[in-house]
């Protein structure tokens, strides 16, 4: 379970998050949405400490993530697997390289071990026959199964997607967003994705939060999402046409 | 100062943290092949023409009949040794190397690698620079002494081509008065000018920020500010240096 408590940031002044509390569950999608330009990034980024807040703090199984000294901060994050945006995957080394690259650095498995697990995580997410590809080789949807391949290989705890459907067509989407879910029950992970995609968040998004202008303006779940009076919500749910006739004929 | 500040704890953040030394050793030989083998081909080019340069200005320049053809030649490896070598290699070493290394970690920086390393808890700053500077500080010294001895070298063939100077007078004339210091002075300056590259340029990608224009810039900043560097520590270490050549 990851609690996040009363995080604030501010860049050059400019304040950003606004005093954001939420608690992620294991075992869960958890989903952190609004739209672009909210906040959304920057408070994954400070959960998973690549910003530090101005206040507040992170919390880790009861482990203040925030202040912890480097050694705490190393051990928590090698229990993390992240997906970003883009996929993040280093461009000099090919598909098996940038999977195995978590086991060659944080572990002594013998080469033969870590092939099996790096085979093993590629298979789990639908990539066979791709090892030797180098990332240019391949597409945007393969990069990102490769990006969640390369974050579970270490069977992290804590799973962390950063707008993994951006770029992807529905089809390929869907299929990235069952594979976090699966993966999600499948290990017991707590799993935060942050998003702008109603489609995921009415598939996968079993807890909702929603940012609006760096305020957590919503909480709950995607059942009841559509019953929420949150103005600002109903905007950004309902701002498409095909939303809205499916709200009008409820 | 507040970038010299940032520069300052950049390089102190290389030594914590640090993973297993056997990652370091195939990083320090995968850097050193990029920094230093392929950098060979530049470097033997530039130090064959100032070699064949400065024999023929300096003969066109010492014609008297009070000074002996030698002399020209222990000017050009005078000048190989204490400046040219280092100096100038240096130079192109930054405009090859340095923007090389200032491209491929804005790059990283932009598509978030760096980060992706940081969330594994990998100090991105070690993993990631170590390697480079210290590839580069093994490195650079070698490509010095390449370069000092083709330079040498393509004096000696300029001489015998254009007839500036007998070849036998060019023999002579390395061999006159030399002071061993001379190569000591070459190599503590490259090892100065090595690690000035390689880390003035790994800050400059590595705090890259923006799109592709950005890591653009951040080369063209890492060439500059090497150069910058290169000049003023040439300077320094002249002046607290030169002295002992004379001792």
């Amino acid at each position: 379970m990851i609690e996040v408590s009363n995080i604030s940031k501010s860049f050059d002044g400019k304040q950003i998050l606004f005093d954001i509390s939420a608690t992620f569950q294991k075992g869960k999608t958890n989903m952190i949405i609004g739209a672009s330009g909210t906040g959304k990034s920057v408070l994954l980024k400070c959960i998973v400490g690549l910003l530090k807040p101005e206040e507040g703090s992170v919390n880790f199984d009861k482990r203040d993530f925030t202040h912890a000294g480097k050694e705490l901060q190393t051990e928590v994050r090698r229990e993390m697997g992240m997906l970003f945006q883009g996929g993040a995957l280093f461009d000099s080394s090919n598909v098996e390289q940038n999977v195995m690259f978590p086991l060659n650095v944080l572990t002594k498995m013998p080469y033969d071990e870590k092939l099996e697990r790096v085979n093993f995580c590629l298979e789990r997410v639908g990539l066979e026959n791709v090892n030797k590809k180098m990332p240019s080789e391949i597409s945007g949807g393969m990069k990102k199964r490769v990006g969640i391949a390369r974050a579970i290989v270490n069977n992290p705890n804590y799973l962390f997607c950063d707008e993994p459907n951006s770029g992807l067509d529905p089809q390929t989407s869907i299929r990235i967003d069952n594979l976090i879910k699966d993966l999600t029950k499948e290990y017991n992970i707590t799993t935060v994705i942050v998003s702008h995609d109603m489609n995921s968040v009415l598939e996968i998004g079993e807890t909702v939060i929603f940012i609006h202008e760096g305020r957590k303006l919503w909480e709950g779940s995607n059942d009841n999402i559509a019953a929420s009076d949150v103005k600002e919500l109903n905007d950004f749910v309902f701002a498409s046409r095909v939303m809205k006739e499916l709200k009008e004929s409820r | 100062m507040k970038q010299l500040g940032k520069f300052v704890i950049f390089i102190g953040q290389l030594f914590v943290r640090r993973e297993a030394f056997r990652t370091y050793v195939k990083l320090v030989f995968e850097e050193a092949t990029k920094v230093g083998y392929n950098s060979i081909f530049i470097v033997v080019i530039v130090s064959a023409f100032m070699g064949a340069v400065t024999t023929v200005q300096t003969a066109y320049n010492l014609i008297s009949p009070l000074i002996a053809d030698p002399v020209i030649a222990l000017v050009v490896r005078d000048m190989t040794l204490i400046e040219l070598a280092p100096t100038i290699t240096a130079i192109v070493y930054a405009g090859k190397v340095g923007s090389n290394l200032a491209g491929e970690l804005g790059t990283m920086r932009i598509t978030e690698q760096i980060d992706a390393l940081e969330v594994m808890g990998i100090n991105a700053t070690s993993y990631l620079v170590l390697p480079k500077i210290v590839a580069s500080v093994i490195m650079f010294p070698l490509l010095v002494i390449v370069a000092a001895f083709v330079s040498i070298y393509g004096g000696y063939l300029t001489a015998l081509i254009t007839g500036v100077i007998s070849g036998t007078d060019y023999i002579l004339g390395i061999q006159m008065d030399f002071i061993p210091f001379q190569v000591i002075f070459a190599m503590i300056k490259a090892v100065t000018f090595g690690f000035i590259v390689a880390s003035i340029s790994s800050y400059k990608g590595f705090f890259t920020e923006g799109g592709a224009l950005e890591v653009g810039k951040s080369s063209t900043n890492a060439v500059t500010s090497s150069c910058i560097a290169i000049l003023a520590a040439d300077f320094l270490l002249a002046y607290l240096l030169a002295p002992l050549l004379t001792l």
